[in-house]
């Protein structure tokens, strides 16, 4: 088993499926024999706020949060936040993220400008950078709202862990209406995982 | 066995559910919420919400009179509100085991102060445990119900936000079945806490916490790591984790009951080490009493009495280098928001156009302090709006105390600002009281209340009809409005204002998150006639997060308003703030 500890962030707007996907992936590394830990805040976040999920999984993990400058993924569903959560990922760490912009109250009440240029900037500190069309994909797949799994499926190609037991944790974790597509889901992002948009 | 992985809260609930717990009873508080809404799926447990914090500790200190195991969980300004029966159920101790949880919030994620409840303990004279992750969490609610009818005293467990809602691996164990069924018993002595038979009990309490400090020495909670013995740190909670992180090589003293301290462990780890550190969050609370032991410790020197710690804070503290992060850009922020359709938007609208005072409470109405509806000028406890009211009445103008109105939920209401309502009409006040009625306690995730129709373990229950319970605590004039018609709530408001007797407002309108059938209906969603919006921004200053400002592109500050379909719910609100009528209802 590998010893060093695997850092994962998933960042966005509240409501997007952050939580859900996290609960995945936790569960995913679970079945494939690691310890693993996950961390996020919630409450205010409910209400439309940002939010970040921190997991970690190895040998032995000690604390549930990921150190500033120590992730190795960032896992981005909308583009400011994952911007904001630049800072968390180490130099030469990998960047997944959702093609989304959602725009925060101040810019919906027109009083800021929604940020130009966000996907150069992340390529120029993080040249390892996937960005991704999740909706797009997770209409194919039956649902709009499977952009979180699609997303994932797109992660799972930069972890070492069996394809089973990413399909077994989806089984586990998601609710049975919503099974089939979310499998498939996660099959096209696994499949998209390495071209970039 | 059986391995899941569980947050902190799901943890404890089941360590209850495994310690064959009967009662469970709470008022939800982030961070702790999340431990009833579990142990309601265990049916063996009787869980319910309470009004407020003080009745769900007498509810469960009744259950361990009965001789049942109960639980009784709450987040940190929860323990304020039931402090009292507390204080003297230390005195009493219980019959079956009690555990009172307190999850505090460093760093206030969702909190209004950030006080470290280890002070109750102390405070109270009863033992506390703290644990560093899940398993720890369900372990620890274990033996808390054992130490709990081992040395006769209820038992806290502290958790704080990072315990409460981080996930790790928890190895599932079986339901006690062991345990003596409840039944009545009478101890008049020991139960009834009159000053004759308190005063017997107080030195069995002093001596009980002299036991247990002793017998923290050799429990297993309380852990010696010895590695490298030139830095030794002691340490509890979260922060062990922390500390394990940043200083993988240091020596630990792992303290699992972090009241009362097992001092002679203390005395013994401090002799193994070079150097003695406290790690800790919050207040000085083991370095003090490390101290008084005449003991060396570096402690609050090096790590801030704010906040929440983290391994790269620690570092920090330590002298040791961080690694280089990527330069933070400035970004337009992303504060939480009342939701589209949320039936408080209205009310805060009108107290904006009114230039009200208003004195407000612990809510999602909370938010109605932000931009653009700003229309909240304090916020301090549950509850407190409308004694705040009062007092601000007292002292101000004739013409200023006009403007006083005091805003509060259901549930808020139920907890604690019923009593400020009694004195506003017992006392004459002219305040002006706004019962926010959605029928949910929202902010906390939707938990049902006195006022919602159910309970916990989802039977209908009795719905508290607000209006007459307000004309029974002699309230004159009670009005009920439909917060989403905007004349209507201006103009009673405007009225109710201008009385100078108490007078509460009641809205009627759900929240949009309640999932209970026939609650809470969509309706279709609005549009705006682009050739008839001048881009005006008037439907702008409601705040609604379906509406978004769509410059025109040409440089200009001109654009048009733009209207989400898939966020809007029909509310009809931002239809009446439209002067040209660019605003109504989709195909």
């Amino acid at each position: 088993m590998n010893n060093r500890i695997t850092n994962i962030l998933l960042v966005g707007v509240g409501g997007q499926g952050i939580l859900l996907a996290a609960e995945i992936l936790s569960e995913a590394v679970l079945l494939a024999g690691f310890d693993v830990k996950k961390s996020e805040i919630h409450g205010m976040s409910q209400r439309g706020g940002s939010v970040v999920s921190h997991v970690r999984y190895g040998s032995e993990v000690f604390s549930p949060t990921v150190p500033e400058g120590e992730g190795d993924i960032l896992f981005g569903f909308e583009l400011m936040e994952t911007c904001r959560s630049l800072p968390l990922l180490k130099q030469g760490g990998t960047v997944v993220a959702n093609d989304l912009r959602i725009a925060p109250p101040s810019v919906l009440m027109g009083r800021e400008a929604y940020p130009e240029g966000i996907t150069e900037r992340i390529r120029e500190h993080f040249p390892d950078f996937l960005l991704l069309d999740g909706q797009k994909l997770a209409s194919e797949a039956g649902n709009v709202r499977a952009a979180n799994t699609v997303l994932l499926g797109a992660v799972s190609r930069r972890l070492d862990i069996d394809e089973q037991y990413w399909l077994q944790a989806i089984e586990r974790m998601v609710p049975k209406k919503a099974l089939e597509v979310n499998k498939k889901a996660f099959l096209l992002g696994r499949s998209s995982g390495g071209s970039t948009l | 066995m059986k391995k899941e992985i569980l947050s902190g809260n799901e943890a404890i609930a089941r360590g209850a559910y495994e310690a064959g717990c009967r009662v469970a009873c709470a008022y939800p508080g982030t961070p702790s919420t999340e431990i009833l809404e579990n142990t309601v799926n265990y049916k063996e447990i009787n869980s319910s919400w309470a009004p407020n914090e003080k009745v769900a500790l007498e509810v469960a200190i009744g259950a361990s009179f009965g001789g049942g195991r109960a639980l009784c969980t709450m987040k940190h300004v929860g323990v304020n509100v039931a402090a009292d029966p507390l204080f003297t159920l230390s005195y009493t101790g219980v019959n079956g085991g009690l555990v009172l949880v307190t999850a505090d919030d460093p760093e206030m994620h969702s909190s209004q102060n950030e006080q470290d409840n280890r002070n109750y303990a102390k405070f109270a004279k009863v033992p506390m445990l703290e644990p560093a992750d899940s398993l720890e969490c369900k372990e620890f609610t274990r033996l808390a119900f054992e130490l709990s009818e081992q040395y006769d005293t209820p038992v806290m467990l502290r958790t704080t936000t990072r315990i409460s809602h981080s996930k790790s691996i928890v190895t599932l164990g079986e339901r006690a079945n062991d345990l003596p069924e409840p039944k009545l018993i009478k101890n008049a002595a020991k139960l009834v806490m009159l000053p004759g038979n308190a005063r017997v009990r107080h030195p069995l309490v002093e001596e009980r916490i002299t036991n247990l400090s002793e017998a923290g020495a050799t429990m297993a909670i309380n852990r010696r790591e010895l590695r490298d013995t030139s830095i030794g740190i002691i340490t509890s909670g979260v922060c062990y984790q922390y500390v394990r992180e940043a200083l993988p090589d240091a020596s630990t003293l792992k303290l699992g009951m972090v009241h009362p301290l097992p001092q002679a462990l203390i005395r013994e780890f401090a002799a193994q080490v070079d150097k003695l550190y406290v790690v800790e969050e919050l207040d000085p609370f083991i370095e003090e009493q490390v101290k008084a032991l005449g003991i060396a410790v570096t402690g609050k020197e090096l790590i801030s009495l704010c906040g929440e710690l983290s391994p790269g804070r620690i570092r920090t503290a330590f002298g040791l280098q961080q690694p280089p992060v990527a330069a933070g850009d400035t970004l337009p922020g992303r504060p939480p928001n009342m939701c589209p359709g949320c039936p408080h938007r209205g009310v805060f609208f009108a107290l904006n156009q009114l230039k009200a005072y208003v004195t407000g409470d612990i809510g999602c109405y909370t938010l109605g302090f932000m931009p653009p509806l700003s229309a909240m000028d304090t916020c301090v406890c549950m509850g407190a709006s409308i004694g705040m009211a009062t007092g601000v009445s007292k002292v101000v103008s004739e013409e200023e105390k006009k403007k006083v109105v005091a805003v509060i939920g259901d549930s808020t209401f139920l907890h604690t600002g019923i009593n400020g309502l009694m004195d506003m009409v017992y006392n004459n006040s002219s305040s002006t009281v706004v019962i926010l009625d959605n029928r949910i306690t929202a902010m906390t995730g939707r938990q049902d209340n006195p006022a919602s129709g159910f309970t916990l373990m989802d039977d209908p229950s009795h719905r508290i009809d607000f209006p007459l319970l307000c004309k029974s605590l002699g309230v004159k004039h009670i009005r009920v409005i439909n917060p989403f018609d905007l004349e209507q709530t201006q103009s009673v408001l405007r009225e109710e204002m201008a009385r100078p007797e108490t007078s509460v407002i009641i809205t009627d309108k759900p929240c949009v998150l309640v999932k209970r059938e026939g609650v809470f209906q969509k309706g279709p969603a609005y549009e705006v006639a682009v050739e008839k919006c001048t881009g005006c921004r008037a439907c702008l200053k409601i705040g609604c997060p379906a509406i978004e400002w769509r410059p025109a592109g040409d440089g200009s500050k001109k654009g048009k308003a733009f209207i989400d379909p898939l966020l809007c719910t029909g509310c009809d609100v931002c239809r009446q703030l439209c002067k040209f009528d660019a605003i109504g209802r989709g195909k």
